[in-house]
């Protein structure tokens, strides 16, 4: 989209053909401006653009560990409050993992200090990197490496952890949620979460492909679909206040199952778990409908 | 004895060395007949290696693809609400 020298995202990184994450990530830096400076947790976003020696970054980029990111950032803030420097931003790029397990703790302490950075979440719900392991992100039914289905199980038997539940609880300003398949909500919300006073948390659904066993052309649409069934809405929260949803007077649900049956990591799945699935998606749409 | 301090930097956008339209199999291509430019492909695309273009002549916007890093995944291809991009072989 942008002009090849201004690119904050180019080419020629190692993430798989098709690949969901850096497709929205290319929508959250069409998001950003020059005076960002990115701090990215361990992570795919961090190993397929940064094969040493070589980045795809076009902004400021530093990687530390897989837990510290938002600690990183806190520095980084720290620094430019000392210089004085009110104009740069700093964002925070994390995957599921990083986020909702590894790094859970010193993300509370960023948000709990009130500091000015963006956390920006690519949720795959899995730890894709790794070898798509169950992560805290991982969804009831899906199958992982250490969920596998089989004659005893059938996937993982958890629940998805509502991370912005817990950010809410920490009475962030911004708090929002979006998908793969809607480029322009991605970018329009990374806009307005980089303007908000104090941390903001923006988590994006990023179908993987080998994660979900998926085609390399459906990362777009199974993250519309995973919207469009109410299992994954569009959501935007100010000042701890639900003021946008895709569940609106014209949502009208599709079943979950024809999300379910296109992605393999859900192919083993009975009658009974998938009512249990569209039992998820009814209370989502009863919870957020606005 | 010190320990030696580690240049563990990188030039920005030296990933673009990497010529990834290797990984291909199948490729894009676009029927700028048909193409309404609306640049959906170009936001989708993982690579970041659509662009639209003006057309010399006709001085319409349409897409255009960079095939030295397209890895052929086709999403552009599903995507596209006018179904301009069919997918050729590419061996």
């Amino acid at each position: 989209m942008n002009n090849k020298n201004t690119k904050f995202l180019s080419p020629g990184h190692n993430g798989c053909a098709g690949c969901g994450q850096l497709s929205a990530a290319q929508a959250v830096m069409r998001g950003l401006h020059k005076n960002v400076i990115i701090a990215n947790a361990t992570g795919c976003l961090e190993v397929t653009t940064t094969a040493y020696p070589q980045s795809a970054w076009g902004l400021p980029w530093i990687h530390s560990l897989f837990e510290n990111a938002a600690a990183v950032a806190s520095g980084i803030k720290a620094a430019l409050n000392k210089k004085g420097d009110k104009k740069t931003k700093v964002v925070v790029q994390g995957g599921d993992g990083g986020t909702f397990d590894i790094g859970f703790g010193l993300i509370s302490g960023l948000w709990e200090r009130g500091e000015n950075v963006l956390y920006i979440c690519y949720d795959t719900e899995a730890y894709s990197n790794t070898g798509i392991q169950a992560s805290g992100a991982t969804p009831y039914g899906a199958s992982t490496s250490t969920s596998p289905s089989g004659t005893v199980s059938s996937g993982s038997t958890q629940r998805k952890k509502d991370m912005l539940a817990i950010a809410l609880a920490h009475n962030l300003k911004y708090v929002a949620q979006s998908s793969a398949g809607f480029p322009d909500d991605i970018t329009n919300k990374v806009k307005k979460a980089l303007e908000t006073d104090g941390p903001s948390y923006l988590q994006i659904l990023c179908p993987c492909i080998p994660g979900w066993k998926i085609n390399n052309n459906e990362a777009a649409m199974l993250g519309k679909l995973a919207v469009q069934t109410g299992l994954y809405p569009l959501l935007e929260y100010i000042n701890g206040q639900l003021s946008a949803s895709s569940i609106n007077s014209n949502f009208q649900a599709k079943a979950v199952e024809e999300y379910l049956k296109k992605q393999g990591r859900f192919k083993h799945l009975k009658e009974a778990d998938i009512s249990i699935i569209q039992k998820l998606a009814a209370e989502n749409i009863k919870k957020y409908k606005i | 004895m010190k320990a030696p301090i580690t240049n563990l930097s990188a030039q920005a956008n030296s990933s673009l060395a990497n010529k990834t339209g290797s990984w291909r199999t199948v490729k894009p291509v676009i029927n700028l007949n048909t193409c309404v430019g609306c640049s959906l492909c170009a936001k989708l695309c993982p690579e970041g290696c659509i662009e639209m273009k003006k057309q010399i002549k006709t001085e319409k916007i349409k897409a255009k693809i960079n095939y030295d890093y397209c890895k052929g995944c086709g999403l552009c291809a599903h995507e596209c609400p006018v179904k301009a991009i069919k997918m050729e072989n590419d061996f």
